[in-house]
C-alpha cells in the first residue's frame, strides 16, 4: 500500500523533470551554502575557544572571590601550589597549574614598559597553556626558583633585547611593599596575538612568590577539562575537592572571558538570520512548485477521489513528493557541500582581510573547516523540514476539493 | 514602437494575474529576498561604520604624522619637532578640518592600592576637542584647561581598578629622554566613559606641556593627528600632508594605522556583494521555475500566436516583460519594506546582551543601521540584470516552439 504511494510520488516528480530539478536545485544550492557555512562556524568557534583558552585562562580557574573582576594583588589563593597538587591528585590529571600575576614596570638598558608578569609552575604550565610551545627563541622556564623570564616577541623588540639579556622589574608586592628583581631572558614566544606578544611575560612561580612577597599564595589555579563538554562535571569535582572552609570560587571559561562567548553568540545570531532567509526562500520555491503541481492535477485528483481515494491519502502523496525532493536535495547538498568542506579542510579557507580579523580572535589566517555530521546534515535537514512544512498548504487544500467540480476543470 | 511596448507590458500584466497564486508566491519570495538584502546590508554597514568612526575618533584622526620609528617603538625616544612652517601652511588649508599634536608614551599609573599600565597621552586641549572623543565623553569633573594643565583625565574603568576617584592623586611613571624613570604625582580632574571598555582601561590624558616637562623633551611631540572631511576618502589629504611633511616623517592614513579597521571596510564591501548575489541565486531558482511553468501551461497559446504571425522575437520579449514586471513589483515592495523596517531602528538597536562580545569585534553595544544608496542600487541592479539573464532561457525556449506542434499539444 505504502509502496504504491511511494511509487506514485516518485513518478509524479519526474512528470515535470525541469520543474523538479529546479526546485531540487534551489535546495542543493542552499544546502551546499549551509553545509559550508556551518562547518566553517564549527571550525572557527572551536578554534576561537580552544586557542583563547589555551593561551589565556584554561577551562576553569580557582580564584579568590572578587579576583575575576578586580584583579587585586591581595585577593589571593593561599598556599596555591599545595592546592594545585591536591587538585592534580583528586582529578588524576596533570592539566592543573598554579599561577600568580602582578603588574610591573619592566626595564631593559634603554627602554621601560609596564606589563603583566605571571608566575607559573614550569613543570605544569605546558599542560594547561599553549604558551610554552610557542617559544621561538631560547627555551621555556625549567627551574621553579630561577631568576628567569620569558617574554613576547613584540615586547622583546620594543625593549630592544634578546635571549640572554637582563631585565629589571619594579612593582609592588602583596603587602604593598616595594618589589624589584633582575631576571635573565631565557625565551621569547610568538603567539601571533599582538596584544599578548606585547604585554605578557612569565617567570617561575617560586621566584615570583619571593619577589612579590606572596608568602606562598597565588592568584589562580588553571585547570583544563578533558574537553569543552566536560567543563561542567569537572567544575563540580573541583568544587568538591576545595579545602573545607576555604574562601575560594571556581569560574568556568565563559565567566572568565564573557566576551568570547558573546562574540560567538553575536556571530551566530547574524549567521542564523542569513540562513533563515535562505531557508525561507527555498520554502517559497517549494511551495510554488507543489501548489502548481497540485493545481495542474486538479482533474486527476478529482477522478481518483471519486474512485474512493481519501483526500488524506492524496495529501500524504503530496507531502511524500516533497519529502522525496527534499531528500534528494539533502543527499546531493550534503555530498557536494561535504566535498567542498573536505577540500577546504585540506587546502584551508581564507578571504581578503581575514588575516587582520583572525589575529583579533586568536585564529590562524587560514581556516581548515572539519567535516562533521552536524555540519553536513544540520542545515540540509532544516531545509528538508521547512520544505515539507511549506507543502502542507497545497496538501491540506486537497481536503476542500470537490471531486465533481474538480473533474470538470479543463 | 511605444505603443507596441505598451501592449507587451499590458499583456504581461494580465498574464501575471492569470495565475495569481503563483505570482503572489513568487512576489513574496522576491520581496523577502530584497528586504533581506537591504536590511542585512544596512545592519552590517552600520556596525562597521560605527567601528571605524569610533576607531578614528579614539586615536588616529584620519591621517597621522610620526617619527618613522615611532609606530614600531612608541616611546619618547622617537619624537619629532613641532610642525614646520611648510606643514603648518598645509594644515591651514580647507581640506583639514582640525589637527592637534600629541605626546604619547607608555606609562605606569599607581594609586595607593594598585598599579596599571596605560598609554599616557599629552594633548592640546582646545585642538584635541575637535578630533578625539575625550572632551565629548567626559562624564565627571572638568576637561583640561590648557596644554600646561597638570590635571589628569582617566577612564571610569581604570578609576575602579585603581580604587581612586575624582580629586585624588595618582603617580605616573614613564621613561624620559635619558632612559631614566620619570615620575610625578597628578591629580585626577576628569573621568570619561567610553563606548569601549578597552579605552577606559588603556588611556589617560594630560596636558601636552606638562608631559613634555615631565619627560624632559622640550617642545618635541610624538604625533600630529589630522582630521579631514570624510574618512572614506583620505587619499587626497594623505598626499597633501605627506608632501608638506617631507621625507623624514612618516605620514599614514587611519587604515594603515589600524589594519583591522582598514580591512573591515574592504571586507564589508565584499560581504555586501556576496550576500546580495547569494540571495539572488536562491531566488533565481524559483524565478526560473515560475517562468518555465508559465510558459509551459501556455504552449498552445504561444503556438497560436506564432501561427498568427507573431515573430519569435516578440514572444521572447513578451516572456521577458513578464519576468521584468514581476521583478520590478517585487523590488518596489521589497525596497519599501526594507526602508520601513530600518526607519524605526534609526535610533539604534540595543545589542548589549552580547555587548562584551561586540567589543571583541571592536563594535559598541548599540548598532545603528546605515542605509547606503549605493547598496540599495546595487541590490536592485543585481536583481534586475541577473533576473533578466535567468529569464532568457525559458523565454528563448518559448520563442523557438514549432507552431504546428505547439498548437496540437494536449
Amino acid at each position: 500500500m505504502n509502496n504504491i504511494t511511494f511509487r506514485l510520488a516518485w513518478r509524479n516528480l519526474w512528470r515535470r523533470k525541469r520543474r523538479t530539478w529546479l526546485t531540487v536545485g534551489a535546495m542543493v544550492f542552499s544546502n551546499i551554502l549551509l553545509v559550508f557555512m556551518i562547518s566553517l562556524q564549527i571550525g572557527m568557534y572551536g578554534m576561537m575557544i580552544n586557542n583563547t583558552l589555551r593561551a589565556q585562562t584554561g577551562h576553569l580557574q580557582v580564584q579568590a572571590p572578587g579576583y575575576k573582576d578586580d584583579h587585586k594583588m591581595r585577593q589571593v589563593v593561599p598556599d596555591v601550589k599545595r592546592l594545585a597538587a591536591e587538585l592534580r591528585q583528586g582529578l588524576s590529571t596533570d592539566e592543573v597549574a598554579a599561577r600568580a600575576s602582578a603588574f610591573a614596570l619592566v626595564s631593559s638598558a634603554d627602554r621601560s614598559y609596564g606589563l603583566l608578569i605571571t608566575g607559573v609552575e614550569p613543570d605544569f604550565e605546558a599542560r594547561v597553556s599553549s604558551l610554552p610551545g610557542l617559544i621561538k627563541d631560547g627555551r621555556f622556564l625549567d627551574d621553579p626558583m630561577a631568576e628567569e623570564i620569558v617574554i613576547g616577541r613584540v615586547l622583546a623588540r620594543n625593549l630592544q633585547v634578546g635571549v640572554g639579556d637582563e631585565l629589571t622589574f619594579i612593582g609592588s608586592g602583596r603587602d604593598g611593599s616595594f618589589a624589584a628583581a633582575v631576571v635573565e631572558i631565557v625565551g621569547i614566544f610568538e603567539s601571533g596575538m599582538p596584544e599578548m606578544d606585547r604585554s605578557f611575560a612569565e617567570v617561575p612561580l617560586d621566584f615570583f612568590q619571593d619577589a612579590f612577597a606572596m608568602e606562598g599564595a597565588g592568584h589562580a589555579v588553571a585547570i583544563m577539562a578533558p574537553g569543552l563538554i566536560q567543563v561542567g562535571p569537572t567544575r563540580t569535582r573541583v568544587e568538591a575537592l576545595l579545602p573545607e572552609g576555604a574562601e575560594l570560587v571556581v569560574h568556568d571559561w565563559d565567566a572568565l572571558l564573557p566576551g568570547l562567548k558573546q562574540a560567538i553568540q553575536a556571530d551566530f545570531t547574524s549567521a542564523w538570520f542569513m540562513y533563515g532567509i535562505l531557508i525561507v526562500l527555498v520554502a517559497f520555491s517549494v511551495l510554488n512548485t507543489q501548489l502548481m503541481s497540485v493545481l495542474e492535477r486538479t482533474k486527476e485528483f478529482g477522478i481518483v477521489m471519486s474512485l474512493g481515494v481519501t483526500p488524506g491519502r492524496l495529501g500524504r502523496l503530496v507531502l511524500l513528493e516533497t519529502t522525496l525532493m527534499g531528500t534528494l536535495g539533502l543527499v546531493l547538498g550534503a555530498l557536494l557541500g561535504g566535498a567542498l568542506v573536505a577540500w577546504l579542510g585540506y587546502h584551508g579557507f581564507s578571504y581578503p582581510g581575514m588575516e587582520e580579523m583572525a589575529g583579533k580572535f586568536n585564529l590562524p589566517s587560514r581556516i581548515y573547516p572539519p567535516v562533521t555530521l552536524i555540519g553536513l546534515f544540520f542545515g540540509p535537514t532544516i531545509i528538508l523540514i521547512s520544505s515539507v512544512v511549506a507543502s502542507l498548504y497545497p496538501a491540506i487544500r486537497l481536503r476542500w476539493l470537490e471531486p465533481v467540480a474538480a473533474m470538470r476543470t479543463a | 514602437m511605444m505603443g507596441g511596448l505598451m501592449i507587451v507590458f499590458r499583456l504581461a500584466w494580465r498574464n501575471l494575474w492569470r495565475n495569481h497564486r503563483r505570482t503572489l508566491i513568487m512576489l513574496a519570495a522576491i520581496v523577502v529576498g530584497t528586504w533581506a538584502m537591504i536590511f542585512m546590508t544596512a545592519l552590517m554597514r552600520g556596525m562597521v561604520d560605527d567601528m571605524v568612526k569610533d576607531g578614528v575618533t579614539v586615536l588616529p584622526g584620519h591621517v597621522q604624522i610620526h617619527h618613522p620609528a615611532f609606530r614600531d617603538d612608541p616611546t619618547i625616544a622617537n619624537v619629532m619637532t613641532p610642525p614646520s612652517a611648510a606643514l603648518l601652511e598645509a594644515l591651514d588649508r580647507p581640506e583639514v578640518v582640525a589637527w592637534a599634536t600629541r605626546v604619547r608614551v607608555p606609562a605606569v599609573i599607581s594609586s595607593e592600592s594598585d598599579t596599571a599600565g596605560v598609554t599616557l597621552v599629552g594633548i592640546e586641549p582646545e585642538r584635541e576637542r575637535d578630533i578625539s572623543f575625550v572632551a565629548d565623553d567626559l562624564a565627571d569633573g572638568r576637561y583640561l584647561e590648557s596644554r600646561d594643565d597638570r590635571g589628569l583625565i582617566v577612564g571610569r574603568k581604570l578609576i575602579d581598578t585603581l580604587e581612586t576617584g575624582l580629586g585624588k592623586r595618582v603617580v605616573i611613571m614613564s621613561q624620559d629622554r635619558d632612559n631614566e624613570i620619570a615620575d610625578r604625582g597628578f591629580r585626577i580632574v576628569g573621568i570619561f566613559d567610553s563606548k569601549l571598555q578597552q579605552y577606559e582601561e588603556g588611556y589617560v590624558f594630560a596636558g601636552e606641556g606638562a608631559i613634555q616637562e615631565l619627560l624632559g623633551v622640550g617642545d618635541a611631540i610624538s604625533e600630529v593627528a589630522i582630521l579631514g572631511h570624510d574618512y572614506r576618502n583620505v587619499e587626497g589629504l594623505h598626499r597633501m600632508i605627506a608632501e608638506a611633511a617631507g621625507p623624514d616623517l612618516e605620514v599614514l592614513a587611519w587604515h594603515e594605522l589600524d589594519s583591522y579597521l582598514g580591512s573591515m571596510l574592504a571586507v564589508m564591501d565584499g560581504f555586501v556583494v556576496v550576500w546580495i548575489v547569494v540571495v539572488f541565486l536562491a531566488l533565481s531558482f524559483g524565478l526560473v521555475n515560475t517562468l518555465v511553468m508559465a510558459v509551459f501551461e501556455r504552449v498552445r497559446e504561444i503556438g497560436l500566436m506564432l501561427a498568427l504571425g507573431m515573430t519569435p522575437r516578440s514572444i521572447l520579449s513578451q516572456i521577458l516583460a513578464e519576468s521584468i514586471l514581476l521583478l520590478v513589483i517585487g523590488l518596489a515592495i521589497g525596497n519599501l519594506a526594507a526602508w520601513a523596517s530600518i526607519e524605526p531602528l534609526k535610533d539604534g538597536i540595543d545589542v548589549s546582551i552580547v555587548g562584551e562580545g561586540m567589543e571583541y569585534f571592536g563594535s559598541a553595544a548599540v548598532v545603528y543601521p546605515a542605509l547606503y544608496l549605493s547598496d540599495v542600487i546595487l541590490a536592485n541592479v543585481v536583481v534586475i540584470v541577473l533576473g533578466f539573464f535567468a529569464s532568457l532561457s525559458p523565454a528563448w525556449r518559448a520563442s523557438r516552439y514549432d507552431p504546428v506542434r505547439a498548437i496540437t499539444k494536449v
